[in-house]
């Protein structure tokens, strides 16, 4: 059988779907990060997939290595303000730490 | 093109506002009183000086205008005219005609016999347990004073509806007050209702205020109905308030035109409104309740006020709107005027014999002959006429006397309760003969001033053209059997018999109530047989508007 | 009619008025310093300066023609319309007799009253009302006008209250007063309305009762254009001064005091020789006789009306109640008022209105009935009478019943005549009753009196003579004048029912015994036999002044007495029945004045022989009284008249208190009117405080429920409408700030779930 658009759009999907049910439902704060991961993968995937099968230039690659990169800066970020958290709080719940709001 | 008048001149505006400088005097004084470092005392006294003078000066005004009206012009004289609100077509009109210039000058005078009767100078006061009520706040009662004499002048001198109207609201104020801050204390009568100087002066201003507007909503539907006219700087109008226009357009039918109210003719719906107003001061019956308590509780001078003069204004607003602009509708409703005539008179009658107060006596009979008026304007005859308004200037002396005598022994003995007094005359003979000559000439003895009204309403009343004014007069004619018999029989119960010993306390009447009791006794003997003064300055515009609602003269 | 001016006529009621002033203001003080004679010299005097002035007036009437008028006009009273009531005074024959008995009586009372009312307080107050009265009385008489007249006729009515009650202390004696004034008040009512009925009565139907007046056209009224709607009908209320000079003034043709017969008739007067002139006139006549109103001729109702206030003045039936208790008044004023001069006043009203009298045979014949009925009743009520006083007060008044007998009948001078006679005899016997009373230590009981013949002579003569005049023995006063008014009875032919002349002969006959019988009885029971008072130290104690038995009264008093009697004796020679063939000055003097009414009065001609025997009945009336009183009552000898008082039979007795109690005519007044009246004035008044008064309270009351209605509605529907818009936004605030978790996972949640709502409304929904 041939691999078409479908199928990787289905891959990218289901990445989508499970980072999302992972930012919504886990309450340690590296987990929801590795959910947004898993989201932002999907997405430069979608990109690259659609560069491949439909316009055929190689711009959706390109930017999917920027994305790539920013996923990794973005990451690097968040994880510094989760370490920053962790000192603050002893802990990385999400659903302890709300003082900012009060 | 502005009619001409015989006489112009601005008497009348003097008379009216010249309180107004008294009140302003006393208001200047007042605020200039700690700098002067005037005494309580020194500004009473100063403050009666004023109000003694403002009304002598109307007295003498009013004097001079007697002199030099004449008689036998049937139109408006010492016209003082001028636009006052232009964009809503409000002039200041004043004059005087037949109709009004008795009433002008009954004002002057009984005012300034009130004036001398609120001031407590020269003679005995006992007021160490009762404070008498000239000395309390004097100040604040010669500034409501004076106001209400500008007031009532305005109201007879207006001849711009919207002016009459702001006069006449004026009227109350001034009364409201007097009645109810220098009025009787209140008081919890035996079966638990609350009475006195305050529930009195409610009851008549709210009821008067209910007439009040019932007149203006006559009044501004009139405005709108009424048809072009010119105001005195020569600018034409569409409406008009000028009472000279008004009647000229409604004795030319303009009215008649108009759009029904409710579905009954216009000129009838605005006759009813003008009339409910004003028969609720005449008063007549079934609007008469106010009075009594009024003047119970009123004190001396301003009972003197009310019956001698604010119940003419009722009359006067009769004579001078219904039957003057309104002719038509006029003579379709006397038979209805006479019957409630007939009603007061002798249900007036009637509920005087069984009074014990001495003031709701001569209160109540003060409803019974404003009866008289009412019967002998609804007559439309002369002599109906000429006996209304001469009853109402007769009863305009009558009444401040007997007032006035009420409150001779009310000062002494605080209370009025006639079965409480006996044999008064053995130790107070002047004030017994005066009481007699007042009795007399309220019951219509002939050669009295009362006598010459009620027989030429009888008589005109009889002469009616509709014959059922001969029931009419035929049913009042006994009231004066009635009359007769409680105020024979008040002086009985107060004067005659045996001498109650608890009153040996009391003294006869002195100076200051001899200055204002003997004017009106003499002038009452003088009218009895020489009427000739009224006469002479009323009859030529009231037999003319007679005419007119008959159908005959312009 | 020929109008003669006289400039003095107003002196005469004006020098009565002038000392009652006096009086009135100065008198006290005058009497407190100065004495009594500082009141009465000016009191007494001005009076017979009056009467001087009357009889010089007289004098002048006598000389100017039969048709001569006195008149004099002041000024215009009131001059409104048609109305012509003018202050103005005539003398004509029939007031000139009316002015002297009036003045000249008066005068000798105002005598009388000095020595009578000597020692009381109110002194000045006595004398003050009593020339007012002759004031009054006097304007009552003199009136050219029936308006002026009603003046002079109230005024009486005044001062008989103010007399009355003189003395005010004693409650009863006010009362009777009161009830005098009342009473004749009810009576003036009716006068009112006759007058009334009268004016208007002849000035047709009035105005035409038609519908509105038509839509008028006119300049608007700046100029004084306007037009007189009749022409000759222009009041003298005006700048014009109203007081009349002699030739009376040219702008006011009717209302000039000379006017002659050859002016045209006016649409209708007040004054009675207008009123005259337009009856005489045949066309104006019919009209006003063929009007009609409630069934009855205006004419018939209008003398009626006039009549029922005569019957209050002169104590006629159904209004006489109140001249018995008017004895409570000092004795003077018994006999000045209610004897000879007030009483009479319906008297002279009749007679000075016969020319609308004549054309009612209707209304006379009522006069004559209610005279002829009162007549009887009262003299049976005096015949038990035991108050001196009060016998004479019924006999007034059933000797007034004679004089409207006579007037009823057309006999006008007839009633006059006895009018003068009765002034004389009445006001000797009233004053002499005073003089007993006096005498007696102020008793006025007969049974307490007795013998005072023996110390009071003068009084005791005086007496027995007006005894014998008022009975009508031959030759005295009364019985010209009684023996005229029986036989013009007898003769007449203008009653309503047929035969009537004769029944009311027997009635008035009938009342004639009664009168000769209580006369004497009272002569008799108090001048006659023993003295059963008590002696003056049981009654008064030895400082009153007076001694222990009664005697004579001072001079002024005797004085009077005598005059009076001797008047009484002789006054019957104007009067002399023509049987006789002897002038009868009375008559001819009158007979110009009637001469227009005598040919409207019918009666019958019987010829000498009847009134020979009518004559001789009267004398057999008058003896046959005198001789039943002599034998029961002389020195109470007899014993009958107690044993009748005692007597058991049933009959007798209910008789005798049916008429000693009056018919209990008093009570049943009381009982209706008074009690009447004052129960309705009460429930009228309570009406008032709890019906009227209370829906007035009642609208201040739903006034103020109307108001707490409101405020409830405004503090909870309106205002709690907008707290409750407030509390909603507060409540949806709180709500909207539960969004704000502050975890994240809410936040991503609702950022999925908006990305697919709005996938959905961008892809789905247009589908």
């Amino acid at each position: 059988m041939m691999i078409g658009l479908a199928h990787y759009l289905v891959v990218s999907g289901a990445l989508l779907a499970l980072g999302l049910y992972t930012v919504a439902s886990r309450r340690n704060a590296v987990a929801i990060l590795m959910g947004v991961e898993l989201i932002l993968n999907a997405g430069i995937l979608n990109l690259v997939a659609f560069s491949r099968f439909v316009t055929g230039s190689l711009d959706g690659q390109v930017f999917a290595l920027f994305g790539i990169v920013l996923a990794a800066a973005e990451a690097v970020v968040a994880l510094a303000i989760v370490l920053q958290l962790y000192r603050a709080w002893r802990s990385v719940d999400a659903a302890e730490t709300r003082e900012m709001k009060e | 093109m502005y009619p001409t008048y015989p006489t112009t001149s601005s008497l009348l505006t003097w008379m009216i506002f010249l309180p107004a400088v008294g009140i302003g005097l006393i208001l200047l004084l007042l605020a200039l009183r700690p700098a002067l470092r005037l005494s309580q005392k020194l500004l009473d006294d100063l403050s009666r000086a004023i109000g003694l003078a403002s009304t002598a000066t109307v007295a003498a005004l009013g004097v001079h205008l007697w002199r030099g009206f004449d008689g036998r012009e049937a139109d408006l004289q010492y016209v003082h005219h001028a636009v006052w609100m232009e964009p809503f077509n409000i002039e200041y009109f004043v004059g005087a005609d037949g109709l009004s210039i008795s009433m002008i000058l009954l004002t002057a005078f009984v005012f300034l016999a009130a004036m001398i009767a609120s001031v407590p100078w020269w003679g005995r006061l006992d007021d160490e347990h009762h404070p008498h009520f000239s000395k309390r706040r004097v100040p604040a009662y010669v500034v409501l004073f004076l106001l209400l004499e500008t007031g009532v002048m305005g109201t007879f001198c207006a001849q711009d509806f919207f002016l009459f109207y702001v006069f006449w609201e004026v009227m109350l104020l001034p009364m409201y007050f007097l009645i109810g801050i220098w009025g009787a204390p209140p008081r919890v009568e035996p079966d638990g209702r609350v009475r006195g100087g305050p529930y009195a002066a409610i009851k008549f201003f709210l009821y008067t205020l209910a007439g009040s507007v019932l007149m203006l909503l006559a009044l501004i539907a009139l405005y709108y109905a009424s048809g072009p006219a010119v105001l005195v700087n020569g600018k034409e109008t569409a409406h008009t308030f000028n009472l000279v226009y008004l009647t000229q357009q409604a004795r030319d039918g303009l009215f008649q035109g108009a759009a029904p109210i409710l579905g009954v003719a216009f000129p009838k719906m605005i006759f009813l409104g003008l009339f409910l107003g004003f028969s609720i001061k005449v008063p007549m019956f079934p609007f008469h309740t106010w009075l009594p308590d009024a003047h119970v509780d009123a004190p001396t001078p301003i009972s003197v006020i009310l019956a001698g003069i604010l119940l003419k204004t009722g009359v006067y607003g009769i004579l001078r709107f219904n039957l003057q602009m309104l002719p038509d509708v006029f003579w379709w409703a006397a038979p209805a005027i006479a019957v409630f005539g007939v009603i007061n008179i002798v249900y007036g009658a009637f509920v005087c014999l069984a009074q014990k107060d001495l003031k709701k006596l001569i209160a109540y009979s003060s409803v019974s002959h404003m009866g008289f008026c009412l019967l002998g304007a609804a007559a439309l005859t002369h002599q109906g006429i000429s006996g209304a308004v001469f009853q109402m200037v007769s009863h305009g002396i009558i009444s401040p006397m007997l007032f006035l005598i009420a409150g001779v022994i009310y000062d002494r003995a605080h209370t009025r309760e006639i079965e409480g007094f006996g044999g008064l005359a053995t130790r107070l003979p002047e004030y017994a003969g005066i009481t007699g000559l007042a009795f007399m000439a309220s019951l219509g003895l002939p050669g009295l001033a009362g006598f010459v009204g009620e027989v030429l309403v009888f008589l005109g009343g009889f002469g009616a053209a509709d014959h059922a004014f001969r029931w009419f007069v035929a049913a009042s004619v006994p009231a004066v059997v009635i009359t007769a018999g409680y105020y024979l029989w008040t002086m009985q119960r107060m004067f005659l018999g045996n001498f109650n010993e608890k009153w040996s306390h009391l003294w006869d009447i002195h100076w200051r109530e001899r200055l204002t009791l003997y004017p009106l006794a003499a002038i009452t003997v003088v009218l009895g047989f020489w009427p000739h003064p009224v006469f002479r300055l009323v009859n030529r515009s009231i037999h003319l508007l007679v005419d007119v609602a008959l159908g005959k003269g312009i | 009619m020929k109008l003669v001016h006289l400039p003095t006529l107003f002196l005469i009621p004006l020098l009565p008025l002038l000392g009652a002033a006096w009086c009135g203001l100065v008198g006290a003080r005058a009497q407190r310093r100065f004495g009594e004679r500082a009141v009465h010299r000016p009191a007494v005097l001005l009076p017979w300066i009056s009467f001087a002035f009357a009889a010089h007036a007289v004098a002048v009437l006598a000389v100017s023609g039969p048709d001569a008028v006195l008149a004099q006009r002041l000024w215009a009273w009131l001059p409104v319309g048609d109305l012509d009531a003018d202050l103005a005074f005539q003398l004509d024959r029939l007031s000139a007799v009316m002015c002297l008995v009036v003045t000249f009586v008066g005068s000798l009372i105002h005598v009388y009253s000095i020595g009578y009312m000597h020692g009381d307080p109110g002194y000045w107050r006595f004398f003050c009302y009593l020339n007012l009265f002759l004031f009054a009385m006097l304007v009552l008489v003199l009136a050219d006008n029936l308006l002026l007249m009603f003046v002079g006729w109230e005024g009486v009515g005044l001062c008989s209250y103010l007399l009355i009650g003189f003395w005010y202390r004693d409650r009863e004696k006010a009362i009777a007063g009161i009830k005098a004034f009342v009473v004749n008040r009810v009576g003036d009512a009716g006068f009112a309305l006759g007058l009334f009925l009268l004016f208007w009565g002849l000035a047709g139907t009035g105005r035409p009762v038609g519908g509105p007046p038509d839509v008028l056209e006119s300049p608007l009224a700046g100029r004084s254009t306007a037009v007189e709607t009749e022409e000759p009908r222009r009041e003298a209320g005006r700048a014009a001064s109203p007081i009349a000079r002699p030739g009376g003034t040219a702008e006011e043709p009717h209302r000039s005091a000379e006017a002659t017969d050859a002016s045209p008739l006016p649409r209708t007067s007040i004054r009675f020789r207008e009123v005259e002139r337009i009856l005489r006139d045949p066309a104006r006549r019919h009209a006003f006789a063929s009007q009609r109103w409630l069934g009855l001729s205006v004419l018939t109702l209008s003398c009626l009306l006039l009549f029922f206030g005569a019957t209050g003045k002169s104590a006629q039936i159904p209004l006489y109640t109140w001249l018995p208790d008017a004895m409570a008044g000092p004795t003077p004023v018994s006999a000045l008022i209610h004897a000879a001069t007030m009483v009479t006043a319906g008297v002279y009203l009749v007679a000075r209105l016969h020319f609308l009298f004549a054309l009612s045979p209707t209304a006379m014949t009522v006069v004559a009935t209610v005279g002829t009925a009162t007549a009887l009743f009262a003299a049976t009520i005096g015949l038990f009478q035991y108050d001196i006083k009060k016998v004479l007060a019924y006999s007034t008044v059933s000797q007034l019943g004679f004089m409207f007998v006579a007037v009823g009948v057309g006999a006008w001078w007839v009633g006059i005549f006895h009018l003068v006679t009765h002034a004389f005899f009445k006001a000797c016997l009233f004053l002499g009753s005073g003089s007993v009373i006096l005498g007696c230590h102020h008793e006025q009981d007969m049974r307490r009196m007795g013998g005072l013949r023996r110390w009071m002579p003068v009084t005791a003569i005086t007496y027995f003579l007006s005894c014998c005049a008022i009975a009508g023995f031959p030759f005295f006063s009364g019985f010209f004048s009684k023996d005229e008014i029986l036989w013009n009875v007898f003769a007449t032919a203008n009653l309503r029912y047929a035969s009537g002349g004769v029944v009311l002969w027997a009635v008035a006959a009938g009342a004639a015994l009664c009168t000769s019988f209580y006369m004497f009885r009272s002569y008799y029971m108090t001048f006659t036999g023993d003295y059963r008072g008590a002696t003056g130290g049981e009654v008064h104690g030895p400082e009153h002044g007076h001694g222990a038995l009664p005697k004579e009264s001072p001079p002024s008093i005797t004085g009077v007495l005598v005059v009076l009697a001797a008047l009484a004796v002789v006054g019957g020679v104007v009067g002399l029945p023509h049987l006789w063939h002897l002038p009868n000055a009375l008559e001819s003097w009158l007979e110009p004045v009637f001469a227009g009414s005598e040919h409207l009065v019918r009666r019958r001609d019987f010829g000498p022989a009847v009134e020979w025997g009518l004559m001789g009945l009267s004398v057999a009336i008058a003896l046959g009284g005198f001789a039943l009183a002599r034998w029961l009552y002389l020195a109470a000898r007899n014993p009958i008249p107690a044993r009748l008082l005692e007597s058991p039979n049933p009959v007798v007795r209910f008789v005798h208190r049916l008429i000693y109690r009056k018919y209990y005519v008093d009570e049943v007044y009381g009982r209706v009117f008074v009690d009447g009246a004052l129960g309705a004035s009460r429930s009228l008044a309570s009406f008032d405080a709890r019906v009227i008064d209370g829906l007035v309270n009642l609208c201040g009351r739903a006034g103020r429920i109307c108001g707490d209605l409101q405020g409830w509605i405004d503090r909870r529907f309106v205002d709690g409408l907008v707290n409750r818009v407030g509390d909603a936004i507060v409540a949806g605030g709180r709500n909207l700030r539960l969004v704000q978790s502050g975890r994240i996972q809410s936040y991503v949640a609702g950022l999925v779930a908006g990305a697919i709502a709005l996938v959905a409304i961008t892809y789905v929904v247009p589908w």
